[in-house]
C-alpha cells in the first residue's frame, strides 16, 4: 500500500516538474517556433504550433544588421568583464576568507548592498563621465562597468568556495616556501577550479543578459546582442517572425552553453550547502 | 644549523595575552617538546616560531639571526601539521616536491631527492597516488617527506600524531625519532600527550597558560619538577597530592608523592585506606584507594600482586621521593 502511494507520488511531482519546467521554457520554444515561421504564419490567429519551417527570417536579419558584430561585441564584453572580476575578486576573496578583520562581513554586505541600488539612478553620472572619458560606444567602457556590476557577486560566491579550503593547506604551502601569488596559483586556484569554474559561467551569463548599461551606454560600434535585438524590436517590431529570428541568435550562444555546462553550473550554486 | 632563540616574545590578541612573556633557547640538533593542556599557547608559540602568526613583542632568532619579522616562506623551517595537510590535488611526487619547485631547484635534482625522501619513508610505490588513496599513516609518512626533502634548519611538528590510531601512533612515534637521529636537524614537537613528550624530547617545555613552567630534559622534569603544575602534569598516573595534616608533618603547604613511588601493604603502614578501582594491566597494576581525610590515591604496583575492590591497605611513601611544594605550588628544595 505505501509503495503504491509512493508510486503515486512520484508519478505526480513528475508531472508538477515537467508543468513548471515547460511553463517556464514556453517562451523561449515559442520564440524559437515563430522564427521558422513564415511572417503570415507568425501572426495568423489561432497561431500555428508547427511552422511551415523557413530560414528566409535568418538570412534577413544578416542581411539588413551585423549579428556577427554584436555577437564578437558580446563575446569580448561577457568574456573580458569576467575575467578582470576574477583577477580582482580572487585575491580580494582569498583576504577575505583566510586573513578576515572584524570589518569583513560588513564589508561584503556592503559590497552586496550596491546591488540592490536601482541602476538607474546613477544612469546620469555614468552617462557623463563616460562621454567626458570618451568610453561611449566602447567594448572597453563596458568592459569596465559590466566587471564592477558583478564584481559583489563574483567575490561573494569566491569567497564561499574558499571558505570551504582548510586554511592549514595554504600555510603548508608557506612553510614550503611558497610567496604569496606562488600560494594563489599552485594550491588556491588548482584547489578551487570547481568554485571558479562555476563563478566564470554564471558571470559570462550575467553579463551577457546584462540590458540596461549596454543598450545605454552604446550606440552601434560596441553595441552587444541586447543592444541588437532592442534595435531591432523598434523598426521590425511588426514582423514577429523576424524578430523572433534576431532574438533567437541572440540568445542560442548562452543557451548552448549552460545547456552543456548545467552540471558544472548546478554543483558550483550548491557547493557547500550539500556535503 | 638551526638553533632557535626566543627572546621575552608575547603574543595578544587584543586586551588577551595568549603568551605574555616567553623566552627561551633551543640548541641546534636538540628534539625539544613543547607539551601542556588544551589551551596553554604551545600550539600559538610554535606558530610564532613558524611565522605563521606575528608577534606582538619580543624577537625570534634562527641560528641568531632575527626573523621576527620575517614571512614563514622566508624562515627555512619546515612544518608537519595534524592535519597533514597536504595539497589533494596534486600526486604524492608533487607533493613532496613542492617546497623543491618553489625553491627553484633543478628537476632531476629534485626527482633525485623525491626519491630518496620517497625510500626513508616507504613511499616509493606510492608516489603516483593521490593523497586520497592513501592511509592516515601514509599520509603523515608524505607530510614528513614534504618537510625532510629541502633539508630545513628546523622541523616543526602540530600535534602530527594525534589523527592516527594508538598502534600507529606508537610505531610513528619511533619513526620520528629514528629520524631524528638520522638527521640530527633541530625538531620542535607540540603535543598534548606526556607520553609522547617523555618518550621522544631531549628537552620537554611545559606550558600552562601561555608561561612556560619548567623547560629541561625528561628526567629532570620528572626528578625535579620546579612547581606543583610540571610535577602533576609530567608523570603517568598523575602525582598524588596531600595538603593539610599529612603536609605539615613535611613542613611544607603541599606534597605530593608519584604512584610509583607508594608502598603498599596489608599489615602496617603510613596512611590507611580502602581500595576503590584496581586496574589490571599485566605487567603493573594501577589501585585507586579511597584514604579518609585525602583525596584519591593512586598506587602503581607489581601487576602479579593480587588486590581488589574492598580490600583493606596501608600506603607508605618513599621518603626520598616526596615533594614539598609552598601555598603559591613552587617546589621546595
Amino acid at each position: 500500500m505505501a509503495r503504491r502511494v509512493t508510486m503515486q507520488r512520484r508519478l505526480a511531482f513528475t508531472a508538477l516538474a515537467w508543468g513548471v519546467a515547460l511553463l517556464l521554457f514556453f517562451p523561449i520554444l515559442w520564440t524559437i517556433l515563430t522564427s521558422f515561421k513564415p511572417e503570415a504564419q507568425a501572426i495568423a490567429s489561432p497561431p500555428a504550433i508547427i511552422p511551415d519551417w523557413t530560414l528566409e527570417n535568418y538570412l534577413t536579419v544578416q542581411e539588413r544588421s551585423d549579428y556577427f558584430r554584436h555577437f564578437l561585441n558580446s563575446v569580448i564584453i561577457s568574456l573580458g568583464s569576467t575575467l578582470l572580476a576574477l583577477l580582482i575578486a580572487i585575491p580580494a576573496a582569498w583576504a577575505m576568507a583566510f586573513t578576515p578583520t572584524p570589518r569583513t562581513k560588513d564589508i561584503l554586505m556592503w559590497m552586496l548592498s550596491t546591488k540592490m541600488m536601482p541602476a538607474v539612478g546613477v544612469l546620469v553620472p555614468m552617462y557623463l563621465m563616460f562621454r567626458d572619458f570618451g568610453l561611449l560606444d566602447t567594448t572597453f567602457g563596458l568592459t569596465i562597468v559590466l566587471t564592477l556590476i558583478n564584481l559583489p557577486i563574483v567575490v561573494w560566491m569566491l569567497y564561499t568556495y574558499f571558505r570551504e579550503i582548510p586554511v592549514d593547506i595554504l600555510e603548508a604551502a608557506r612553510m614550503d616556501g611558497a610567496i604569496l601569488w606562488k600560494e594563489l596559483v599552485y594550491v588556491l586556484v588548482p584547489m578551487a577550479v570547481p568554485g571558479i569554474a562555476s563563478t566564470l559561467l554564471l558571470n559570462v551569463i550575467l553579463a551577457w543578459n546584462e540590458a540596461f548599461w549596454t543598450i545605454n551606454l552604446t550606440a552601434s560600434k560596441a553595441a552587444p546582442l541586447t543592444a541588437f535585438i532592442s534595435s531591432f524590436s523598434s523598426p521590425q517590431g511588426l514582423f514577429w517572425a523576424k524578430l523572433s529570428a534576431a532574438s533567437t541568435l541572440a540568445i542560442a550562444p548562452i543557451l548552448v552553453l549552460g545547456w552543456l555546462s548545467q552540471k558544472q553550473l548546478v554543483r558550483g550554486l550548491t557547493f557547500g550547502a550539500v556535503k | 644549523m638551526g638553533s632557535i632563540t626566543l627572546e621575552h616574545v608575547n603574543k595578544s590578541f587584543g586586551e588577551h595575552a595568549v603568551i605574555p612573556d616567553a623566552s627561551l633557547e633551543i640548541e641546534d640538533g636538540a628534539f625539544v617538546v613543547f607539551v601542556g593542556p588544551s589551551g596553554c599557547g604551545k600550539s600559538t608559540l610554535l606558530r610564532l616560531i613558524a611565522g605563521l602568526e606575528d608577534t606582538s613583542s619580543g624577537l625570534i632568532r634562527l641560528d641568531g639571526e632575527d626573523v621576527t619579522r620575517k614571512g614563514p616562506a622566508q624562515r627555512q623551517l619546515a612544518m608537519v601539521f595534524q592535519s597533514y595537510a597536504l595539497y589533494p590535488h596534486m600526486t604524492v611526487r608533487q607533493n613532496i616536491a613542492f617546497p623543491l619547485k618553489m625553491a627553484n631547484v633543478d628537476k632531476a635534482v629534485a626527482a633525485e631527492k623525491v626519491a630518496a625522501a620517497a625510500r626513508v619513508l616507504n613511499l616509493t610505490d606510492y608516489l603516483d597516488r593521490k593523497p586520497r588513496q592513501l592511509s592516515g599513516g601514509q599520509r603523515q609518512r608524505v607530510a614528513i617527506g614534504r618537510a625532510i626533502v629541502r633539508e630545513p634548519k628546523a622541523f616543526l611538528f602540530d600535534e602530527p600524531l594525534s589523527n592516527l590510531d594508538a598502534a600507529l601512533r606508537v610505531n610513528m612515534r619511533l619513526e620520528i625519532t629514528e629520524l631524528h637521529q638520522q638527521l640530527r636537524t633541530t625538531m620542535v614537537y607540540v603535543t598534548h600527550d606526556q607520553v609522547e613528550a617523555m618518550t621522544m624530547a631531549d628537552k620537554i617545555v611545559v606550558l600552562n597558560a601561555g608561561r612556560i613552567e619548567q623547560y629541561g630534559t625528561p628526567m629532570e622534569l620528572y626528578r625535579s619538577p620546579a612547581n606543583r603544575f610540571v610535577a602533576g602534569f609530567i608523570g603517568s598516573p598523575r602525582m598524588n597530592f596531600f595538603e593539610g595534616a599529612a603536609a605539615d608533618n613535611y613542613a611544607a603547604f603541599a606534597i605530593g608523592v608519584r604512584p610509583e613511588h607508594l608502598t603498599i601493604s596489608r599489615e602496617a603502614g603510613e596512611w590507611e585506606g580502602t581500595i576503590g578501582v584496581a586496574e589490571h594491566l599485566g605487567s603493573d597494576t594501577f589501585l585507586h584507594v579511597d584514604v579518609p581525610g585525602a583525596e584519591k590515591l593512586t598506587v602503581r604496583t607489581d601487576g602479579e600482586r593480587d588486590f581488589a575492590h574492598g580490600d583493606k591497605v596501608f600506603l607508605t611513601p618513599d621518603p626520598g621521593r616526596i615533594y614539598r611544594f609552598d601555598k603559591d605550588g613552587q617546589a621546595l628544595r
